[in-house]
């Protein structure tokens, strides 16, 4: 398969997005089971 | 529950891998396009689940506007917020494959259009539940969601019913596809609705844990005298 730069750049950007998405949520779930611990104190 | 989670983000990452390796390798490549056709391998189940998602969305929404149940509230919400994420890479990847099988980037037709109103509409629905601290907020969003599904089968069939320039639909329209093609796609879509499931589970789990915290904060502040009250208490004292 000969590469593509349209076709790479479709599936980066997908990723990318997912990846970002991800990245929020794993962000906001740390911040989150830091204030439980300190409301737990 | 917890044991069940992280196999099941392997399985669903084995997947995907596997789903990547039949979109680039194992299907043909289309005659006239090359190889930029196999975007479709992406755009298209992208763009399933996310109908799916807005669907389940509805579904919520009816549900928490019937029974009022909090559980369906934070479905109708997760649903939506990756129904977003799923549209937006619908309408990144549409537009890269476009520019070289139609010369340009951007068309103002019936199907791109209203694909673009729906991500709005649900844009406005996360900006809603985001900005309004209202305790009216779910109810307005789950009456807003009813307004966004209902244009999810317009999305669908607006090529059926105006000419538009999107290609037509190879399942349950005037398209076809060779059959090595077609399972490229169902096994790119069944890897994205499991994906799908995973980060709406990862995302409720998320929104549950938020709400106790919420809910710990609110009991927290409800338990300790305020400063106002303490100064009362301490004058009450010293008369």
């Amino acid at each position: 398969m000969r590469a593509n730069p349209y076709l790479f750049a479709a599936y980066a950007a997908t990723w990318i997005i997912h990846i970002t998405y991800l990245g929020i949520i794993a962000r906001r779930y740390s911040r989150l089971k830091n204030e439980v611990d300190e409301l737990n104190k | 529950m917890k044991k069940l989670f992280p196999i099941l983000g392997i399985l669903t990452g084995v997947l995907l891998s596997y789903a990547l390796y039949q979109g680039l390798v194992v299907a043909p490549t289309e005659q006239t396009m090359g190889n930029v056709q196999r975007i479709f391998y992406y755009h298209v189940p992208s763009a399933w689940t996310a109908f799916i998602l807005f669907f389940v969305n509805f579904g919520a929404s009816i549900s928490y506007l019937i029974k009022r149940k909090p559980a369906a509230d934070i479905v109708a919400l997760v649903s939506a917020e990756v129904g977003v994420v799923f549209c937006t890479v619908v309408l990144i990847t549409g537009p890269i494959w476009a520019r070289p099988v139609w010369g340009i980037w951007w068309t103002w037709d019936m199907r791109l259009t209203s694909t673009l109103v729906l991500w709005l509409i649900y844009m406005s629905y996360l900006f809603l539940r985001s900005f309004s601290s209202s305790g009216e907020t779910p109810v307005l969003a789950a009456s807003l969601a009813v307004l966004g599904a209902l244009c999810v089968p317009f999305v669908y069939f607006s090529i059926w019913f105006f000419r538009t320039q999107h290609p037509q639909p190879v399942i349950g329209g005037g398209g076809s596809i060779a059959p090595s093609m077609l399972h490229a796609l169902l096994i790119n879509w069944l890897a994205f609705s499991c994906f799908a499931f995973m980060v709406c589970w990862s995302r409720y789990r998320l929104e549950v844990l938020q709400r106790e915290v919420e809910q710990a904060h609110a009991m927290r502040s409800l338990e300790e005298p305020s400063t106002s009250m303490r100064e009362e208490r301490y004058l009450e004292r010293k008369a």
